[in-house]
């Protein structure tokens, strides 16, 4: 079955099992291997991509439910947030092996597009859903107030 | 003979920093560079590419710098480390250098600390490279000055190497580029010169960066799950519900009747379904149907393997450690403190699940690409699975997705599988055999169960006077190309490391293991021994601080020498964290604790708030002091301190591996829920200023929060917390 969609600003078709989650229809089908595989069902947030300008987990995001949807994954994803962000992990060194860092930085920037300026318990309420095993947590936390900084000019 | 036979012959592998300390030692003046890191004659580099300097150092026409690692990167940061040894006795500019994997050899890319192997592991990275790597930069740098000398016919004496710019008083200037080809067709000179530590100007700074930043905050680091070859087919395993069974009969009909799939063939491992994509294969291995025989498998469940460990401990054990008469002190002792401490199976779960690639032409070549922690022996098991050469064989190693011990199975067993399947298939396309999530937390290859069953006595001074100490538990390297590490009378040193040299007077001291055989695959994980051998001293230490009625940091700092590094090491995390001059706010409570592994000493305290019925609500803090020798990347070295920090409460806070009737009883992040960010305290780390030879920083950090965390529970209520995880009281 063919799906429809926009992925990166660029009108793709994907022909597949309308079943088969967006994660590999974008890393398998698409070659958009940003987006990171962790577990399959939602509880690690490593395959978190934006659809429609919310994050979500793409690995519970299926073909067949996205005709028409709008999909942005970590190589594109830019902005205000994304650049504070980007900025803020390079200056803190924050990603240790990084396979996870795809999606919290795609978490991250929804966080600071909805609050700009997050306590630790707003980061650590919206951050909880994305597992980092290296526990870069505490640079997470520091990255991202220190893009909120950054925002704030 | 093959690597592994001449591994066991040699019996290299013990972890031994010697070497490197003796030649740290030796060479900070002067060394002979050649020697070293071999590689003289320009004739002997024709087989290195285009610009090699030596096996380390390249450096192309456009000035750039590359630096070879021999080490995997995890994520602990060890190719930023590497290349910053290198960058700095070159004196490169940082931007302008870049790294990549060595390839496979271990005559060339040995660890220095483990004889004729190349691998990573044991917080070594660092510590065997330090002298290597430099040796490597400063060879480089001497090579352009004589070949900028030799064209502007001025004294090499005279030449300036600053930030990757050549230059010469005359106003003469140049990039490193402009010289590379003609620098690295000159001989290596004999003699070097490297730098006195006040000379640095990357190691030791802390304002200094990694070099893999930029491409991990944009998906653009490729891992092996990232790997995708032209024909390529994805492989997925149905292993064994049961350590030790094998196929009886299976049925693939309903598996091969999914679109995508392509075949689906039996191996060691279990039946391997190969498809076009991930999806399809996964959704293929559902409905295979499969009768296993489980007449050679592992059937008890983990609370009757337990309840056999309960019973070894109380028989004696083989011998590990025995000084003075423990019986007798501790029948003549005022207080006699008990305690039975029990240990789950952990798994080690990193963010990448277990995975490699494999491209075989069979009886030519085979090609691997995985984040190979091991690679002499991926590289001699590949070889033989496939029937080939060891110079047949190449292994492409790409960064890991963590690690945390999991990609050093003494058994290659990952990349077994994939070569398996590309044999399978002979070698018909290539293949990328992946694990999934369930794979990881089911499949075996775990921190093993341990039972320690403890007596310590003290006199009516409150000094120690006996320890006795009996470890039950699986060996992690028995069987394994590292048996080495057992000694003659059958103990193995990574089941007892951090338990038998204690930094403590404690009087006299007998260690008893008994060693179990169980189905289940064990192995390291990250801190190995001193993952549980820490928590039973360190929580022992303020049950006896207790009994002797005197605060859990002046008792340790009473029980060991003044001038020893754990004591340097609490004195500082004492005077950082307040510990006795500021008061925890109310309803926080606070617990220490210390510990040496991999060379290096840390002790940490960790502030715990608790719930009105005793339970953690939060570890709101810990601070944590680290003595490493020289800090190369001082804020790598705290990165590590945070993570090893998370890393070790995720574990003891509620991860626990159980088997019911040999059947894994989790699957998944949660029911094996790691550390999450609202679990993580504020961390604060400090490091030791030292002129000593660097140690291990990437699982130093690890055992110490465990105990912490107990010790702030103890001073809170009380109890004394013997079996891990604290969920499984309640606690959490």
């Amino acid at each position: 079955m063919a799906i429809n969609l926009t992925v990166n600003g660029a009108a793709r078709t994907i022909d597949a099992d309308p079943h088969m989650p967006l994660l590999w229809a974008l890393r398998d089908e698409l070659k958009l291997t940003g987006t990171k595989f962790g577990c399959g069902i939602a509880q690690c947030g490593s395959c978190t991509v934006h659809i429609d300008g919310m994050s979500v987990r793409s690995c519970q995001a299926f073909l067949g439910d996205l005709e028409g949807a709008s999909v942005t994954t970590i190589e594109a994803v830019e902005g205000r947030e994304a650049d504070a962000l980007r900025q803020a992990w390079t200056e803190l060194d924050v990603p240790q092996c990084g396979y996870c860092q795809s999606g919290q930085i795609m978490s991250a920037v929804s966080l600071l597009q909805t609050n700009p300026a997050p306590t630790n318990e707003d980061i650590d309420t919206f951050m909880s859903g994305n597992v980092c095993r290296c526990a870069t947590y505490h640079r997470i936390r520091a990255g991202i107030h220190r893009a909120a900084e950054i925002l704030e000019g | 003979m093959n690597f592994l036979e001449h591994l066991s012959n040699c019996g290299a592998a013990k972890i031994n920093q010697e070497l490197s300390r003796r030649t740290f030692l030796k060479a900070t003046g002067t060394a002979a560079a050649g020697l070293v890191i071999g590689f003289r004659a320009p004739e002997a580099r024709a087989n290195l590419g285009d610009g090699a300097f030596n096996p380390f150092v390249r450096i192309a026409p456009d000035g750039m710098v590359t630096v070879i690692s021999k080490h995997l990167d995890k994520g602990q940061g060890t190719v930023s480390g590497l290349a910053t040894l290198v960058a700095d006795e070159l004196d490169a500019d940082w931007s302008r250098v870049t790294a990549e994997f060595a390839p496979s050899n271990p005559e060339v890319y040995n660890n220095l600390s483990w004889g004729p192997f190349q691998g990573t592991g044991g917080s070594s990275g660092i510590p065997n490279s330090f002298m290597q790597y430099r040796q490597a930069g400063a060879t480089a740098r001497a090579m352009l000055v004589n070949a900028a000398a030799e064209t502007w016919g001025v004294p090499a004496k005279e030449i300036a190497i600053a930030s990757g710019t050549i230059s010469h008083a005359s106003g003469k200037s140049a990039g490193f580029g402009e010289f590379a080809e003609a620098a690295s067709r000159m001989e290596v000179p004999i003699e070097i010169k490297l730098k006195s530590p006040e000379e640095f100007t990357l190691i030791g700074k802390v304002n200094h960066r990694r070099i893999d930043t930029v491409p991990k905050t944009r998906g653009e680091t490729v891992y092996t799950q990232d790997i995708d070859l032209p024909g390529m087919l994805i492989a997925v395993i149905a292993r064994a519900p049961r350590f030790g069974a094998t196929v009886a009969s299976y049925d693939d009909t309903a598996a091969r009747s999914i679109k995508g799939v392509e075949d689906v063939v039996q191996v060691p491992q279990g039946i391997a379904v190969l498809a076009r994509n991930t999806w399809s294969a996964m959704q293929g291995r559902e409905v295979l149907s499969i009768e296993w025989d489980d007449s050679n498998a592992e059937v008890r469940s983990t609370d009757q393997i337990m309840a056999e460990y309960r019973k070894l401990g109380d028989q004696p054990g083989i011998v590990a450690e025995n000084k003075g008469d423990t019986e007798g002190a501790l029948a003549g002792a005022v207080t006699v403190i008990e305690a039975d401490f029990e240990f789950p199976y952990l798994a080690h779960a990193p963010m990448e699940p277990m995975n490699a690639v494999a491209d075989l032409k069979p009886g030519t070549s085979l090609e691997i690409w995985t984040g190979s922690q091991l690679p002499t022996l991926d590289h001699s098991f590949a070889a033989s699975i496939a029937g080939l050469e060891l110079d047949q064989v190449k292994i492409n190693t790409l960064y890991a997705g963590g690690s945390f011990g999991r990609r050093a199975t003494p058994t290659s067993d990952f990349v077994n599988e994939a070569v398996n399947v590309a044999v399978a298939i002979n070698g018909r396309a290539p293949v990328k055999l992946v694990w999934s999530r369930e794979d990881d937390i089911q499949g075996g290859y775990y921190r093993p169960m341990y039972f320690h069953k403890v007596r310590a006595g003290l006199d009516s001074e409150g000094n120690i006077v006996g320890f006795h100490h009996r470890i039950v538990g699986q060996s992690i390297v028995s069987g394994t190309p590292f048996a080495m590490l057992i000694d003659e009378n059958g103990v193995d040193a990574t089941t007892i490391e951090g338990a038998k040299e204690l930094p403590y007077a404690i009087g006299a001291h007998r260690l008893e293991v008994h060693n179990t055989t169980v189905g289940v695959t064990p192995l390291w994980w990250r801190a190995v021994g001193s993952t549980h051998t820490a928590y039973v001293i360190e929580t022992m230490m303020d049950r006896l601080a207790k009994a002797a009625d005197v605060d859990p940091l002046e008792f340790r700092l009473r029980n060991m020498d003044a001038n020893s590094r754990e004591a340097g090491v609490l004195r500082l995390v004492a005077e950082k964290a307040g510990w006795g001059r500021k008061k925890p706010p109310a309803g926080i409570y606070r617990g220490l604790a210390v510990h040496k592994s991999f060379g290096s000493y840390v002790a940490q305290v960790a502030d715990v708030r608790l719930n009105d019925d005793g339970g953690i609500a939060k570890v709101e803090r810990v601070i944590c002091a680290i003595d490493c020798g020289i800090a190369v990347m001082p804020d790598q070295i705290k990165a590590q301190m945070e993570g090893g920090i998370g890393f070790g409460l995720g574990a003891v806070l509620r991860n626990q591996i159980t088997l019911t009737d040999g059947v894994v009883d989790q699957s998944q992040f949660y029911d094996y829920e790691p550390l999450r960010m609202s679990d993580m305290p504020i961390i604060e780390s400090h490091i030791m200023p030292s002129m000593e030879a660097p140690t291990g920083t990437g699982e130093p950090g690890v055992p110490q929060v465990g105990p912490a965390v107990a010790n702030a529970v103890f001073s809170g209520t009380g109890q004394e917390i013997n079996i891990l995880p604290f969920s499984s009281h309640g606690l959490v």
